[in-house]
C-alpha cells in the first residue's frame, strides 16, 4: 500500500492551508525525512518531511491553492510497489480553487462568490463520484476530471456511515464525506437522508432533521458581495488578486477586533532629547564582538528598542492595565509581553518580546533583530507571535505624526507612536525647541478603563522622558 | 462521621477486607514480604500482625518463587492464602507457581482440586521507583487462561473485590496501582462483593466511551469533566476485570456512543487496549462504529527514573483530552 502524504495541521485552529513550494516532483525518488514541500499557515512557513521513502506519485496538491487540513496532496509509492496512473484514491486533481479563479473571471467580469472560493473541506473531489462533482464547479470553474480510483464501496466511510447508508438505500459514493481524509461519517449520511426527504414542502421533522447546523441569519450587516463590488469598476480596468493566507488571517483579525473591542484612544506628547542623548551614548559604548562579517558593536539599540522597554516597565508600573479580557474573569498577567508589528512583505506580524520588563534593552534589541529578520523571511514558529499582552507599533520612520492603532487581541492595548520631530515647546513662559514624539495608545473598555489608561501612558512618557530608569 | 458515608483510603480499605476475610474464614491468612511487623512496603497490612498474630500474617524471605510456591501449595491443601508481592514488577520471579502451577492445577487434575490462592500485586508507575519497580504487568497475566486478574479503581471495589477473590475457587491476581494507595472514597462497613468480571459504568454519555483500567479510570473521569464544557459527552467505563473481561457493557457502550478510546497504563502494544480494541471490531459494535479506535497507552519504554520523563511515558489528563476532543470532533 503506497503511503499517503497529507496537509498536515501545523497550526492550531489552522483548516486549511496553501503548500506554497513543493520540493521534489512527480516521479522523483524521495528518502523518509526528506523535505517534501513548504505548507503555508497563516503567518508562517513550514517544511514538510516525507513520511517515507519511494517515489513521489500523484501530486494533487497544487500549489497556492487552499487544500483543507488532512486532504491527500500526494503519495509515495515503495521501491516494491507498483504504480499505474490514477491508481491511488486522489488520482484526479484537486480542483483549482483560488488559484484558477483569478485567471478566469467570469463573462461578466465577476468571480464566483467568495463562498466558493474556499473550499470547504468536503468539497474537494478526491472522494466524489464524478457525477456529483460535476454539479459543484459553480460559475468559472470548470475542473478536469480524471478517473478516480474508486474501491466497489465507494471511499472512506466509517462502519457506521456504511450501515446507515446501506439501511437508507443510499451509496456511499454520493455522499461527500466531512471526515479526516474525506471519510464519511455518521453526520453525513444523516444530512444526505435529510436532503433527501427534503424535497417534499413540509418541515422535517426532527428525527430527520439535519445535524449540520443551519446558516443563522445574519445579525449585523453584511458587506458588500464581490459582485457587487466588482460592478462598480468597468471590466478590464483591473487585475484580480486572490488573498493569500495572511491576508485572510489580518482582514478576520482586524474585524474581529474593530467589531467586539470597544476601543478609545489617548494622546500624550514625550520629549526625546534626554533618550535619544543616552542612546548615543549607550551605542558608543557598546563592546566589539566578532562575527562572521568581521567586528561589529555587539548592540546598536533604536528608539524603538527603547519604546518597548518603556512600554514594558509602564505595565508593571500599572500591572491593572496589563491584562486580557474574557468573559468569565480578568486575566492579570505577570510579566509584560510586547508585540511589535513589523511589516512585511504582503501584510505584517507582530512578534512578541516576552518578559520585555525583565530584559535589558541590549537583549531587547538583538532579540527583535532576529525576530524582524526572521519575520521578513515568513520563518517565525506559531508561539513567536500568538499571544502577548501589549503592542506596539510605530509607524515614525515614514514621517507620521500620530495615528491610533487597532487591539491585536487577547491584548488589552496598543500603542501607536508617530515621528521624533523638533518642535515649539512652551516651557516657563519661554518658546524652546524639543524633540517630541506623539504617542497614542488604544484601549480596550472592557479590560481597562479611561483614567487606568492614562495612568499607563503617564508612566509610559515618565520612562521615555527620564529614560536611566531603564537601565537598572 | 455518619457511618453511611464512611470514608477509607485505599489501603485501609484493602487492609479491612483482609482482617473481615480472616474473621470470617480461619482458613484465610496473610504471607508476604515484610508484611509483619513492618506492615508492608505500602503499609497495606498495617498492624495485622497485631490483630492475628504471627501464624495468620506471615513474613516470607526475599524468594518470590518460594513465597508464592508456598502460597499455592497451602490453596491446593485447603487454606485461603493471601499473597503479597512488594512490587508487581516480581512477579517475573513468582510465574512459574503462578502461569504453570496455580493456573494450570484445576484443569491437568480433572477438575479435582482448585486454587484458591489471592495474589496481591503493588503496581504501576508515578513513584519514582524506576523500571524495575514501575511496570504494569497485569496484561502478562491476563494472557493465561486458568487466572482472574482484577485491577480496583475506587477504595470501595478495592474491598469489595478482594472480598469476592478470598471467595473465589481459582487463583485471581489483584493488582493495585500504587498512586491509589491514598486515594479515599466511601467504603461501606462490614462483608460486601463486588463481583469480578463485571465492568462499571462510571460516567454516562453519549459522544465517546473510554475504557479506562485502574488509574486511568479517575483519569478519564478528570478528562470528562473537563471536556463537558466544550459540550463533550463521555462515558468512562472501568473496565475493573480485565480476565475474565466484560465484553458486553463495552459493546453496550460504543453501541450507544459510536467511538472508543482505550486508556490503559500498562505498554500500549499488545495491552488492554488491544484487547478491548480488538473485541469492538469483533463485535456487532463494528457496525457503530462512527469513528477509528484510538488507544493511549504507555510509551514503548521502560519507566524512566526521571520525573518528569516518568509522567510523559503513562497517558496524563491532558493527554486524554486531546485524543478525546480529536476523536469527537472528528480530526482523526
Amino acid at each position: 500500500m503506497p503511503t499517503e502524504v497529507i496537509l498536515p495541521k501545523v497550526d492550531m485552529d489552522m483548516a486549511t492551508g496553501q503548500i506554497s513550494r513543493w520540493f521534489a516532483e512527480e516521479g522523483a525518488k524521495v528518502k523518509k525525512g526528506d523535505v517534501l514541500f513548504e505548507i503555508e499557515t497563516d503567518k508562517a512557513a513550514m517544511e514538510i518531511d516525507a513520511p517515507a521513502s519511494g517515489t513521489l506519485r500523484d501530486v494533487t496538491g497544487k500549489e497556492r491553492v487552499d487544500i483543507p487540513v488532512g486532504a491527500p496532496v500526494a503519495w509515495i509509492y515503495a521501491d516494491d510497489e507498483v504504480y499505474e496512473a490514477g491508481t491511488t484514491q486522489n488520482g484526479a486533481p484537486i480542483s483549482p480553487l483560488v488559484g484558477e479563479m483569478s485567471a478566469k473571471p467570469t463573462k461578466g467580469g465577476a468571480v464566483p462568490p467568495a463562498s466558493q472560493s474556499v473550499a470547504p473541506p468536503s468539497a474537494l473531489p478526491f472522494l466524489r463520484s464524478s457525477g456529483a462533482a460535476a454539479t459543484e464547479g459553480g460559475p468559472g470553474i470548470s475542473p478536469t476530471r480524471g478517473e478516480i480510483g474508486q474501491s466497489p464501496s465507494g471511499g472512506r466511510a466509517t462502519p457506521l456511515a456504511r450501515r446507515l447508508a446501506r439501511e437508507a438505500g443510499l451509496a456511499i459514493a454520493d455522499v461527500k464525506g466531512s471526515g479526516p481524509h474525506g471519510r464519511v461519517v455518521r453526520a453525513d449520511i444523516e444530512a444526505a437522508i435529510a436532503a433527501k426527504g427534503a424535497g417534499a414542502p413540509e418541515q422535517p421533522t426532527a428525527d430527520t432533521a439535519p445535524q449540520t447546523p443551519v446558516e443563522a441569519p445574519a445579525a449585523a450587516p453584511k458587506p458588500m458581495s464581490d459582485d457587487q463590488v466588482l460592478k462598480l469598476f468597468a471590466e478590464g480596468s483591473y487585475e484580480l488578486v486572490p488573498h493569500d493566507n495572511m491576508r485572510k488571517t489580518i482582514a478576520r483579525r482586524l474585524v474581529e477586533a474593530k467589531s467586539t473591542i470597544p476601543h478609545f484612544y489617548l494622546t500624550l506628547d514625550c520629549e526625546l532629547d534626554v533618550l535619544l542623548a543616552l542612546r548615543t551614548q549607550l551605542n558608543a559604548a557598546a563592546p566589539m564582538k566578532k562575527t562572521d562579517k568581521g567586528e561589529a558593536p555587539a548592540y546598536k539599540l533604536s528608539v524603538n528598542d527603547m519604546v518597548i522597554k518603556a512600554m514594558a516597565m509602564a505595565l508593571m508600573a500599572v500591572p491593572d492595565a496589563n491584562a486580557s479580557w474574557t468573559e468569565s474573569a480578568m486575566v492579570k498577567h505577570k510579566h509584560a509581553d510586547v508585540g511589535v508589528a513589523v511589516s512585511i512583505p504582503g501584510g505584517l506580524i507582530t512578534p512578541i518580546i516576552r518578559h520585555a520588563d525583565e530584559k535589558t534593552l541590549s537583549v531587547i534589541s538583538n532579540e527583535m533583530k532576529d525576530l524582524a529578520g526572521r519575520a521578513r523571511s515568513r520563518k517565525l514558529k506559531p508561539e513567536e507571535y500568538q499571544g502577548g499582552t501589549t503592542a506596539v507599533s510605530n509607524l515614525g520612520m515614514f514621517g507620521v505624526k500620530d495615528f491610533a492603532a487597532v487591539i491585536n487581541p487577547p491584548h488589552a492595548t496598543i500603542l501607536a507612536v508617530g515621528a521624533g520631530e523638533e518642535r515649539a515647546v512652551v516651557k516657563n513662559g519661554e518658546i524652546k525647541i524639543a524633540t517630541v514624539m506623539s504617542v497614542t495608545l488604544s484601549t480596550d473598555h472592557r479590560a481597562v478603563d479611561g483614567a487606568l489608561g492614562a495612568e499607563l501612558l503617564g508612566a509610559f512618557k515618565r520612562m521615555i522622558e527620564n529614560p536611566m530608569g531603564m537601565l537598572v | 462521621m455518619d457511618a453511611a458515608m464512611r470514608e477509607l483510603s485505599y489501603a485501609q480499605a484493602i487492609q479491612e477486607a483482609m482482617a473481615i476475610a480472616m474473621d470470617m474464614d480461619e482458613r484465610v491468612f496473610l504471607m508476604g514480604e515484610d508484611i509483619g511487623v513492618y506492615g508492608g512496603a505500602f503499609q497495606v497490612t498495617g498492624d495485622l500482625v497485631e490483630r492475628y498474630g504471627t501464624d495468620r500474617v506471615i513474613d516470607t524471605p526475599i524468594s518470590e518463587l518460594g513465597g508464592a510456591g508456598v502460597a499455592v501449595g497451602a490453596a491446593v491443601t485447603g487454606m485461603r492464602p493471601i499473597f503479597e508481592f512488594q512490587f508487581s514488577d516480581f512477579a517475573t520471579l513468582g510465574m512459574e507457581q503462578i502461569v504453570n502451577q496455580a493456573a494450570k492445577m484445576r484443569f491437568m487434575l480433572g477438575g479435582e482440586v482448585s486454587v484458591p490462592v489471592v495474589m496481591r500485586f503493588p503496581a504501576g508507575s508515578g513513584t519514582g521507583a524506576a523500571a524495575q519497580h514501575s511496570q504494569s504487568l497485569e496484561a502478562w497475566l491476563g494472557h493465561v487462561p486458568g487466572l482472574k486478574v482484577i485491577q480496583p479503581a475506587t477504595p470501595h471495589d478495592a474491598k469489595g473485590m478482594l472480598l469476592a477473590a478470598v471467595a473465589d475457587p481459582d487463583p485471581v491476581m489483584i493488582f493495585e496501582h500504587k498512586l491509589l494507595y491514598k486515594m479515599k472514597g466511601h467504603v461501606p462497613e462490614g462483608h460486601y462483593i463486588v463481583p469480578i468480571g463485571k465492568a462499571e459504568i462510571r460516567r454516562e454519555g453519549r459522544d465517546l466511551t473510554i475504557v479506562a483500567t485502574s488509574i486511568m479510570v479517575q483519569k478519564a473521569l478528570d478528562a470528562a469533566a473537563a471536556l463537558e464544557g466544550e459540550g463533550i459527552d463521555i462515558e468512562v467505563v472501568d473496565l475493573r476485570t480485565i480476565r475474565p473481561l466484560d465484553r458486553q457493557t463495552v459493546i453496550d457502550s460504543v453501541k450507544k456512543t459510536s467511538r472508543l478510546l482505550c486508556v490503559y497504563e500498562g505498554v500500549k502494544t499488545l495491552g488492554i487496549g488491544a484487547e478491548v480494541s480488538a473485541l469492538v471490531a469483533e463485535s456487532e459494535a463494528f457496525d457503530y462504529l462512527d469513528a477509528p479506535i484510538v488507544r493511549l497507552g504507555g510509551a514503548e519504554t521502560p519507566i524512566p527514573y526521571n520525573p518528569d520523563l516518568e509522567k510523559a511515558t503513562v497517558p496524563q489528563v491532558p493527554d486524554i483530552i486531546a485524543a478525546a476532543r480529536d476523536l469527537v470532533k472528528g480530526v482523526r
